[in-house]
């Protein structure tokens, strides 16, 4: 029930994006009666609800919505469900008893600082977005400087306008949805710079949101100075040479008021942090057993907290199971440790989980350090898949099923991305 | 007509405001910017030094040492960040060992307390992660740091508590001087008329002296660009450190803020641009070059935001504090580097020259000196928590969640003067954390346009022409989700 929150439960679901509401319904799924979800905005949604346009649920419904009607489909489940949801609620810590019951420290504007009780907890607090302290770009500091997030939040919650000629650096999905919605609105868009030799959105963006609306997108490219007093006034755009800096000899200035950034996402794990879980430094996400349960047991993390995601539709499938592991757990099941270790091998940049147990089927999802095409996908020498094409970009799925897994009895197996018909490499 | 007018409100005007403050006179500063605080004085290194640096023959080397010493009792009245961290000035080589001694003996005769030398042994054991090749330290205990805008702020707000008029987005323009008033000229034909006027116009303050025909001085402003490096290097040194100082420069700093976090800085280059806040990638190359055989493990890597400041050198190269031939035009100009630990000396200086040119204070009874600084949720403890949020549930509204900051202490920010989302960040934080106001701007500037009572496309970053957002040209696109919250 919406507004309604007890003293103790089964399940806490921190975040109430499309992982936290789908956490809860597997965890309700699984059998618990109590499932609470927390969430600090005033509604439950997170980050779909500014996303207004369509290509959400293509492969979870086989239809396209917008964000916010994905996230109503899963909101009204969790009421007919009877999930409780507090929003306006933020959290800032759990204490474990010795016992292993948590306690979730609550503060929300009406019923002050509190506490929960509960058995397990799933961590669903989304990501943020990069900034341009992580590029380090040179320059003045003024208005008209902001992540295409927040643009994005502007534009279709708030109906105004980050400004009026605009440049993008990083060809982020967001970024490039912001490009044609900008252009849409009636903004002058400069052009979208990318300091890699391929895009970091979908292809599917780049197509749909850049070419078909005529905005150029300049791959090996990045904003190597920022000018302006009070507002942003200009850019110095200049290719980059191997090493990605700048050639200033070829740079060139652009007019604009706006610099939108979409360089990338990064989890949101200040609060695992503080809880002393353990977290991968590659996706900057927690390490995760099979049943995405983090370091600290009973507590478990799906969706963009736990690794970025570019599809809503991967982050509910990854969040229904993590729900229902949580929900056992909080039943009093306590599955045999995993035994194999998954290890990023060539071209792989991570992936998750970390570890395996031959006992049940496993979703695998990991990203490619470097595009490939066409390529062999080899886990051990368990599994080889013939894929077209990888991309940074694009997020893999592997389906492994305990058949396979049970002719193997190492204790740890890679996973390889190798060019098809290319060499081999160890 | 007004006994004072104070033109600048940098750290200089500000702490001069709050000294007249303590007497009955009537005292009105004017500031060009849309809050006070956001030149010079928000771009520096927070140093409040001990004072051995500079030689006692120079008025910012008598000044500094004074200052310095003022600090604890106003910290202890006005309620900002500053701690004496103290600091090492390290010698690279035997060769420098010798500049050491001679600034422990420049400092031990200005009266600086507890200066040391250090071998390299005890400098191992106590800084572990300065380089190793590093041979001797000179250290002084009082050198400290503080958050300087916060300085300004609670200046000003202990000035205008007793007192004083402030007037913002108030450039003067021109000055006509006559017989016994200076009349100030403001954008549209709005004037002020003063008995004396102060002179703390900062990188500017040679313009202005030229509005009254002065021209004895000049300022050519040097830039100093500041690296603030990432969280995750807290601790790595406890001191302030800087190397032993050549002919040609000061040498970079490291610098761990009063919040911690590590900065390294400054490089100084004269511009000829009064506006020149840029970094450059010169400016980086020399930071980080230089700071390798000071503390090999920083490198540019770890940066997460970086800044410019302009130092406004005079001709003199020391400061310009005093009465000129145009009566009642008092310069307190060129406040170069020690300018932020010299301002409370400069302040009593300032007042006595006021005394000495004729006007007469009668000091306030009622002079209450104590401001009770921000509110700092995420600083409590849990049942301080409690009851804040008991006694004002915005204290339950994060605002902003990396700084943990509430709705109630940004509200609290513009009760007590900000006008624009920096003056809020700089106040109460929000907007300070690793995702640099992603989250907390929209809902900051909800907040200001609310409480200023002002369109949303009226809102700004730091007042002028920093706009944040414009109207959509065309309605047809209505937002969707409608209004957040
Ligand atoms: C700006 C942006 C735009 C995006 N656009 C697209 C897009 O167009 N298409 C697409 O497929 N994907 C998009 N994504 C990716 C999208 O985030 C995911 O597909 C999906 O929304 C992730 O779901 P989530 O539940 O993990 O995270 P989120 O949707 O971010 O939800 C996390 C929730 O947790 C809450 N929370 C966090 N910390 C706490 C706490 N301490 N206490 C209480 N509550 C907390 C947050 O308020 C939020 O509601 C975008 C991401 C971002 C950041
Ligand atoms: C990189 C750097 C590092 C430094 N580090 C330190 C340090 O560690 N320790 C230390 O003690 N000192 C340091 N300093 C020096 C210190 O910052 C300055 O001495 C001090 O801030 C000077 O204050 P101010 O009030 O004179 O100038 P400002 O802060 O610049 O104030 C002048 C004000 O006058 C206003 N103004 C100008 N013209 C007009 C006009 N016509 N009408 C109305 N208003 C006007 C401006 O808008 C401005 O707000 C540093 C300086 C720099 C640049």
């Amino acid at each position: 029930m919406l507004g309604r929150v007890e003293s103790s439960y089964d399940v806490v679901v921190v975040g109430g994006g499309p992982a936290g509401m789908a956490a809860a319904l597997g965890a309700r799924d699984s059998g618990c009666e109590r499932v609470l979800i927390l969430d600090r905005e005033p509604e439950a949604g997170g980050i779909l609800l500014q996303c207004i346009h369509s290509g959400f649920g293509l492969h979870y419904f086989k239809e396209e919505l917008t964000g916010p009607e994905y996230a109503e489909r899963f909101f009204e489940r969790t009421l007919d469900h009877d999930i409780d949801i507090l929003p306006d609620s933020y959290v800032s810590g759990v204490a474990i008893d010795s016992d292993g019951t948590k306690s979730v420290r609550v503060l929300n504007s009406e019923r002050g600082l509190s506490t929960v009780q509960t058995r397990s907890v799933v961590l669903a607090m989304g990501c943020r977005e990069r900034t341009r302290g992580s590029v380090r770009i040179p320059g003045t500091r003024p208005a008209g400087i902001m992540t295409a997030g927040l643009a994005q939040k502007l534009v279709n919650m708030r109906g105004l306008l980050p400004g009026r000629r605009v440049a993008i650096l990083g060809s982020g999905d967001i970024g490039l949805i912001m490009a044609r919605r900008l252009v849409l609105e009636g903004c002058d868009v400069a052009g979208v710079f990318e300091l890699m030799p391929y895009s970091n959105g979908l292809t599917r963006n780049v197509v749909q949101c850049l070419d078909d609306f005529g905005i150029p997108l300049h791959l090996s490219t990045t904003v190597a100075y920022i000018d302006g007093r009070d507002r942003v006034e200009r850019i110095t755009v200049a290719p980059v040479d191997d090493t990605l800096a700048p050639i200033m000899g070829r740079s060139r200035d652009v007019e604009c008021d706006t610099l939108l950034f979409s360089i990338g996402l990064i989890p949101e794990n200040e609060l695992s942090q503080s809880l002393g879980i353990e977290l991968d430094v590659v996706t900057g996400g927690p390490l995760v057993s099979s049943t995405l349960e983090t370091s600290m047991p009973g507590m478990f993390a799906c969706g963009n907290v736990l690794h970025v995601h570019d599809l809503v539709d991967f982050v509910t499938q990854e969040s229904l199971r993590a729900g229902r592991f949580a929900g056992e757990w909080a039943q009093g099941l306590r599955r045999p440790k995993d035994n194999i270790q998954l290890l990023p091998g060539d071209n792989v940049r991570y992936c998750v989980p970390h570890t395996l147990s031959p006992e049940r089927d496993h979703t695998i999802y990991l990203r490619c350090k470097q595009a490939m095409a066409p390529c062999y996908i080899r886990v051990g020498n368990i599994l080889e898949k013939k894929l077209r094409f990888v991309v940074p970009a694009e997020m893999i799925m592997l389906n492994l099923s305990p058949s396979l897994l049970e002719k193997f009895h190492g204790d740890s197996l890679r996973i390889d991305i190798t060019e098809a018909g290319g060499k081999e490499t160890s | 007509m007004y006994d004072v007018a104070i033109i600048g409100g940098g750290v200089i005007g500000c702490a001069i405001a709050r000294e007249l403050s303590r007497f009955h006179i009537r005292t009105v500063l004017l500031e060009r910017n849309a809050e006070v605080g956001f030149g010079t004085t928000k771009t520096n290194s927070g140093i409040i030094h001990a004072g051995h640096h500079d030689s006692a023959d120079t008025l910012k080397g008598r000044l500094v040492v004074s200052g310095s010493l003022m600090f604890d009792q106003l910290a202890q009245e006005l309620n900002f960040g500053f701690r004496r961290i103290g600091e090492l000035v390290v010698a690279r080589g035997d060769e420098e060992v010798g500049t050491l001694e001679k600034l422990k003996a420049l400092g031990d005769e200005k009266g600086v307390p507890g200066l040391e030398i250090w071998d390299a042994k005890r400098l191992r054991r106590e800084e572990p992660n300065l380089s190793h090749k590093l041979v001797a330290a000179l250290h002084a205990p009082s050198a400290g740091v503080i958050n300087p805008y916060e300085f300004a702020f609670a200046l000003i707000e202990s000035a205008v508590t007793n007192g004083l008029e402030l007037l913002v987005d108030s450039p003067v323009l021109d000055i006509d001087a006559g017989k016994d008033r200076l009349t100030l000229h403001l954008p549209e034909g709005k004037t002020i008329e003063a008995g004396f006027v102060l002179n703390c116009a900062g990188v500017f303050s040679d313009k202005v002296a030229g509005m009254v025909g002065l021209e004895d001085f000049s300022i050519r402003p040097r830039k100093g660009e500041e690296y603030m490096l990432d969280k995750r290097l807290e601790g790595l040194v406890r001191r302030l450190v800087f190397p032993v100082p050549t002919k040609t420069s000061k040498g970079i700093l490291v610098i761990p803020t009063f919040d911690g976090t590590i900065m390294v800085g400054p490089t100084a280059e004269d511009t000829d641009d009064r506006y020149d806040l840029a970094t450059t990638y010169e400016g980086s190359e020399k930071v980080f070059g230089f700071i390798r055989d000071i503390c090999p493990s920083i490198t540019i890597k770890d940066t997460i935001t970086e800044f410019a400041g302009l130092r406004a050198v005079s001709s003199t190269n020391d400061f310009v504090i005093g009465p000129t031939r145009v009566r009642g035009f008092i310069n307190v100009a060129g406040i170069q580097s020690p300018g932020l630990t010299a301002a409370p000396a400069i302040a009593i200086h300032t007042r006595e020259i006021l005394q000495a040119e004729g006007l007469v204070m009668q000091p306030k009874d009622d002079f209450d000196p104590v401001v009770a600084g921000p509110p700092r949720f995420a600083t409590l403890q849990t049942d301080e928590q409690k009851a804040l949020v008991e006694s004002d549930p915005l204290f339950g509204k994060i605002a902003c969640r990396c700084e943990l900051v509430t709705e109630a202490e940004i509200h609290h920010a513009i009760d007590h003067g900000a006008r624009t989302l920096d003056g809020i960040k700089f106040r109460s934080r929000a907007g300070m954390g690793r995702c640099q106001g992603g989250f907390c701007t929209s809902r900051c500037m909800d907040i200001l346009s609310e409480r200023l009572e002002v369109p949303l496309e009226e809102v700004t970053k730091r007042g002028g022409d920093s706009w944040m957002v414009t109207p959509m040209q065309n309605e047809q696109h209505p937002p969707s989700t409608g209004e957040e919250d």
